[in-house]
C-alpha cells in the first residue's frame, strides 16, 4: 500500500509542480518592467464593473469579435434585459458578438492602424501588460495624440481615459557610461487630476483592474469551469488508481 | 505463476477487483464520451444563426405565398382567400389526420380547423413529412383529377391540403409541421418563437 | 497425440469457433496478448510505449472532432479555433486535449527513446524496431509541425516560415523545394490547406501504419528488459520463458496503473495549466497571423527546441541546415554506433554511464536554450552543448569499445 501512496504522491506532486511551474511568463515590451495586477475570474462584481467599463470606454473602437453577449451574461449573472440596457449599445440581439462602433476602415484612416480586437489580448500579451499599458500614458508633446505610453512607445492609441485618470508626466533620467547613453524611467508625476466618479468607480487603479479582470475573463471564458471540472476528473482518477493498483498487486502476487 | 498457489480467497479477491476495475473504467470511459457527443449538438453560432426570424405579412395579398428560411429550413407563409378557407371543410374523410390530432406536428394553438393562429395566415414548414423534399404549391381546383388545391410533393407524390394536412393513400405519414410562431403586430410574425420578448 | 493437439488451442463454443474458422482472432490474441511473454522485471521506464499508444488514441479521437469544426483557410482558421474554444459545446476540452496531447506525445516519446538508450533496446536483434521507431519519430515531427500551422496564429505563421525556409539552404534545389512545400511564393492559404491535408490524413495514416509495424516487429523478437537479457534463451519445459510473464494479465494490470497516473498528470496540465506557461500554447499564437510583423521573440514549440538550438548555434545557413538535419538523423545509427557487448546500462562501465548522463544534460540544456532569445552568451553555450551532442554519437564506436563492462547474468534477478 505504501507504494500506492508513493505513486499517488508522484502523480499529484508532478501535477502540482506543473501547475506552479506553469505560471505564465510574458516577454515585456517597451523596456519598462510591467506592473503586476491581481485578477480573479471568480469576482463576479468586479467582472460586471469591468464589462461596463469595457463597453463604455473600449468598445467604441475595439471589438471583441469572438465574445457573444449572452455568453458574458450567463457567467456575469446578468439577465437579457440587463444586458440590453447596460451593455449593448450597438448590438441588437444578445447572441451577437461584441463589434466596435467604429469600422476598421475608418479606424485605419484616422489612427493609421485599426485598433486590435481585444477578445484574446489578455492571453497574447498578458493581464499585467494591459494593466500597465492603461496606467502608462504620459504627456508627450511630439506625439500626434499628445501622449505616449511607457509600455508601448509610439502607440497610436490616444489616452481615452484621461478624464478619469488625469494627465501625468513621465520623468526620465539619462546615464552615460562608456559613451553609451541609457534612459531610465524614474516615475510618473500627476499633472492634472482626473474625475474617476465619471466612471462610477472608486479610484483609477480599481477601474483599470476591473477592466483587465474582464478582459482576462473574455480571453478564456471557460477558465473557472475547467478548473472545477478538472478537480472532479482528478478525484475520479485517484479512486480509479487505488482500485487498479490493488488489482495489479493481487495479480502480481504469484510472480516471484 | 502457479495457479495452485493462489488460494480461494485470493481468487475471489482478484475476481472482485477485476470487476471493480472494469466497472470504474467503463464508467469513466462512458463519462468521457459525453463531451464528445455533446460537441456534436448545434453550437452557439448555429443557435445564433437559428434565431427566430421576422416575416412581414402586411403586403401579402390573398392567395399569395412567400417562402422564408428559419434555421435553414423552408417555411411557407400563405394568406388564404375566403374560398380557400371554405374549401378546408370539404372532403375531410380523404384526410389522414383532419383534426391535427398528431401531437408534435403543430403547437397547441394551431390545433384547429385552419391549423393557424389567425384563420387566413397559414405558416407551415415546407418540408414533406415523408423524406423532407420541398412540396410545390398548386392552389387550383381540378375536380376531374380529384385535386382540391394544396401542396404536392414532387419526390414521391404526397399530397397536402391548404392547411398542410396530408391526404390518405400517399407516402407521407403526417401533416406538414407548423413551426412555433406568433404575431408581433398585425402585419409582422415571428417564426421560431411563440413566447417572451422579441 | 495428434487428436489432442488438434483440440488444444481451439476455442470451445459455437460463436468463437465460427469466427476463428474465418479470422485468426484467438490465435492473434494468444500471440500478442495472453501468451506474449515479457520479462517480469520491467520498471518505470517500460511504460512509455503504452503511454505513447494512449496519447496516439487521444490525438486521433480529439483530432477527428476538431476537424468537424475547424476551417482550413487563411481567412477563417484562427476564428474557427476560437469558435471551437467558445461556441462549440465542450470544444475547449477537445481542443485543450489535442494541444496538451501534442506536447505529451513528445514527452512520452522522448522518454521511450531514452529507455532504449538506457537498456540498449536498439541493439541486436532489435535494430529494425529502433529504425521503425525513428521513422515514427520523424513522421511525428512532421505531424506536429504541420499541425502547428493550423491555428494560423503569429507563431504558427512565423514558425512555419522559419522552418520551411530552412530547406532553402539546400544548394541548387533549395528555392524550388521551398516553393513546392509552400505551393505559393509565401506561406499562404494554399500552404495551410495542404498542411491540413497532411496533418489530418496523410501523416496520421503513416503514423498508425508505422506503429502497427513497430509492434509486430517487437512481438516477433520479444521485448528487451532492464537487464538486457534474452529471456527466450531460458525456457521451462512448457516452452514458456522462465523469467517471462504473460502480457495479460500481468502487464495489462501494471500498464493500467501507469496509464491512470499518466492521465492524472495529463489532467493537471489540461485543466489547470493548458498553456503550460507559454510552452504548450505560446502566447503569441493567440494573435492571428500578421504577415507584416514577426513576433518579438520567436521560438518553435519546446519539443523542437533542442534541434533548433543547434541550428541557431551555427553561423552559416547551409551548415546550420546540415547540422540541424544530422542532429535529428544521428540517433538512427545508434544500433551500429554502439559497440558495447552488453545492452543494459546496469552492466556498462563508467564511460558510457557518464556519456549518457552528459548527453541528457546537453539535450535538455539545448532544449531550454532553444526557447530563449539568441543572446551571445546563449549561442556560445549552445555551441558547447551542440559539440557534446554530436560527440556522444560520433565517438560512441570508440568509447563503447574501450568501456569496461560487467558480466551479464544468465537469468533475470
Amino acid at each position: 500500500m505504501s507504494k500506492l501512496i508513493k505513486l499517488a504522491v508522484l502523480a499529484a506532486s508532478t501535477g502540482i509542480a506543473v501547475f506552479f511551474l506553469a505560471t505564465p511568463g510574458f516577454a515585456a515590451g517597451g523596456g519598462a518592467e510591467l506592473l503586476k495586477v491581481d485578477i480573479d475570474p471568480g469576482q463576479i462584481n468586479s467582472l460586471q464593473r469591468g464589462a461596463r467599463n469595457f463597453m463604455n470606454y473600449c468598445s467604441g473602437c475595439h471589438s471583441a469579435q469572438y465574445v457573444r453577449f449572452n455568453t458574458i451574461g450567463k457567467y456575469l449573472e446578468l439577465s437579457d434585459e440587463q444586458l440590453i440596457d447596460n451593455l449593448m449599445f450597438n448590438a441588437e440581439k444578445t447572441f451577437e458578438p461584441i463589434v466596435a462602433a467604429m469600422s476598421a476602415a475608418d479606424a485605419e484612416r484616422w489612427y493609421g492602424k485599426a485598433p486590435p480586437d481585444l477578445s484574446l489580448m489578455a492571453r497574447s500579451k498578458g493581464a499585467d501588460y494591459i494593466y500597465s499599458f492603461l496606467k502608462g500614458f504620459y504627456l508627450q508633446a511630439d506625439s500626434p495624440t499628445g501622449v505616449d505610453n511607457l509600455y508601448l512607445p509610439g502607440t497610436s492609441m490616444p489616452h481615452v481615459l484621461w478624464d478619469l485618470q488625469g494627465y501625468q508626466r513621465a520623468n526620465f533620467s539619462e546615464h552615460t557610461e562608456a559613451g553609451v547613453t541609457t534612459v531610465h524611467f524614474e516615475g510618473f508625476e500627476q499633472v492634472t487630476e482626473g474625475n474617476i466618479s465619471l466612471a462610477l468607480a472608486d479610484d483609477y487603479d480599481e477601474f483599470v483592474r476591473d477592466t483587465v479582470n474582464f478582459l482576462a475573463y473574455i480571453a478564456e471564458p471557460i477558465r473557472a469551469e475547467r478548473r472545477k471540472i478538472g478537480t472532479w476528473v482528478i478525484m475520479y482518477l485517484l479512486v480509479f488508481l487505488i482500485i487498479a493498483y490493488m488489482l495489479k498487486k493481487q495479480v502480481w502476487k504469484d510472480v516471484h | 505463476m502457479n495457479e495452485d498457489n493462489v488460494d480461494r480467497i485470493d481468487r475471489n479477491r482478484r475476481h472482485f477487483l477485476t470487476v471493480a476495475t472494469i466497472t470504474t473504467g467503463v464508467v469513466g470511459a462512458g463519462l468521457a464520451t459525453f463531451p464528445f457527443l455533446a460537441s456534436l449538438k448545434p453550437s452557439a453560432r448555429a443557435q445564433a444563426l437559428g434565431a427566430p426570424v421576422e416575416v412581414a405579412v402586411g403586403s401579402l395579398q390573398p392567395g399569395e405565398m412567400i417562402r422564408v428560411l428559419w434555421r435553414g429550413r423552408l417555411v411557407f407563409v400563405l394568406r388564404r382567400t375566403a374560398t380557400m378557407l371554405e374549401r378546408l371543410a370539404d372532403g375531410l374523410d380523404q384526410l389522414r389526420d383532419p383534426d391535427s390530432a398528431e401531437v408534435g406536428q403543430q403547437p397547441v394553438y394551431a390545433v384547429n380547423a385552419t391549423r393557424s393562429l389567425r384563420p387566413e395566415i397559414l405558416v407551415v414548414e415546407g418540408s414533406c413529412t415523408h423524406l423532407g423534399c420541398a412540396p410545390l404549391e398548386d392552389f387550383d381546383l381540378r375536380p376531374a383529377e380529384n385535386w382540391h388545391g394544396g401542396f404536392f410533393c414532387p419526390c414521391h407524390g404526397s399530397k397536402f391540403d391548404l392547411a398542410g394536412r396530408v391526404y390518405k393513400g400517399v407516402p407521407a405519414p403526417t401533416n406538414l409541421r407548423v413551426p412555433p410562431y406568433r404575431f408581433v403586430r398585425d402585419d409582422l410574425i415571428l417564426i421560431g418563437q411563440d413566447t417572451g420578448a422579441a | 497425440m495428434a487428436r489432442i493437439e488438434a483440440e488444444v488451442g481451439k476455442p470451445q463454443g459455437g460463436f468463437m469457433q465460427w469466427i476463428d474458422d474465418r479470422f485468426p482472432w484467438t490465435s492473434t490474441m494468444k500471440y500478442h496478448v495472453t501468451e506474449y511473454y515479457t520479462s517480469k522485471n520491467f520498471n518505470f521506464w517500460y511504460v512509455f510505449g503504452v503511454l505513447a499508444m494512449v496519447v496516439l488514441v487521444i490525438q486521433l479521437v480529439t483530432g477527428i472532432f476538431l476537424t468537424m469544426n475547424y476551417k482550413p483557410s487563411a481567412d477563417e482558421a484562427f476564428a474557427s479555433v476560437e469558435y471551437i474554444m467558445r461556441d462549440v459545446e465542450w470544444g475547449w476540452l477537445i481542443r485543450y486535449m489535442h494541444s496538451t496531447g501534442a506536447s505529451f506525445f513528445f514527452i512520452v516519446v522522448y522518454l521511450h527513446m531514452f529507455r532504449a538508450m538506457l537498456y540498449g533496446s536498439y541493439k541486436k536483434p532489435r535494430e529494425l524496431i529502433w529504425l521503425i521507431g525513428m521513422m515514427i519519430f520523424f513522421v511525428l515531427m512532421a505531424e506536429a509541425f504541420a499541425g502547428y500551422l493550423l491555428p494560423w496564429g503569429q507563431m504558427s505563421y512565423w514558425g512555419a516560415q522559419v522552418i520551411i525556409s530552412l530547406f532553402g539552404a539546400i544548394p541548387g534545389i533549395g528555392e524550388a523545394l521551398v516553393e513546392i512545400i509552400r505551393g505559393d511564393y509565401s506561406i499562404s492559404d494554399i500552404t495551410l490547406n495542404r498542411f491540413f491535408a497532411l496533418h489530418v490524413i496523410a501523416l496520421p495514416l503513416a503514423l498508425v501504419g508505422l506503429v502497427f509495424v513497430h509492434i509486430v516487429a517487437l512481438h516477433e523478437v520479444g521485448s528487451n528488459n532492464p537487464d538486457g537479457i534474452e529471456i527466450k534463451e531460458h525456457k521451462g519445459p512448457d516452452g514458456i520463458p522462465l523469467d517471462g510473464v504473460a502480457f495479460h494479465p500481468y502487464h495489462t494490470t501494471k500498464d493500467l496503473v501507469a496509464i491512470i497516473i499518466f492521465l492524472i498528470i495529463f489532467s493537471f496540465v489540461l485543466f489547470f495549466a493548458p498553456e503550460m506557461g507559454g510552452y504548450f500554447l505560446e502566447h503569441a499564437n493567440f494573435e492571428p497571423a500578421n504577415l507584416k510583423a514577426t513576433p518579438e521573440h520567436i521560438a518553435p514549440v519546446w519539443y523542437f527546441t533542442p534541434f533548433y538550438a543547434i541550428l541557431r548555434a551555427v553561423p552559416d545557413k547551409l551548415w546550420g541546415f546540415i547540422l540541424f538535419g544530422s542532429s535529428v538523423l544521428l540517433p538512427v545509427f545508434l544500433p551500429w554506433l554502439d559497440r558495447a557487448r552488453v545492452k543494459s546500462i546496469r552492466y556498462r562501465g563508467w564511460i558510457y554511464k557518464s556519456a549518457l548522463g552528459i548527453f541528457v544534460v546537453s539535450f535538455v540544456a539545448l532544449g531550454w536554450l532553444g526557447t530563449q532569445p539568441a543572446s551571445e552568451t546563449y549561442v556560445l553555450i549552445a555551441r558547447i552543448f551542440s559539440v557534446i551532442y554530436f560527440a556522444f554519437f560520433l565517438l560512441m564506436p570508440y568509447y563503447t569499445t574501450v568501456d569496461k563492462t560487467k558480466p551479464v547474468p544468465d537469468r533475470v534477478v
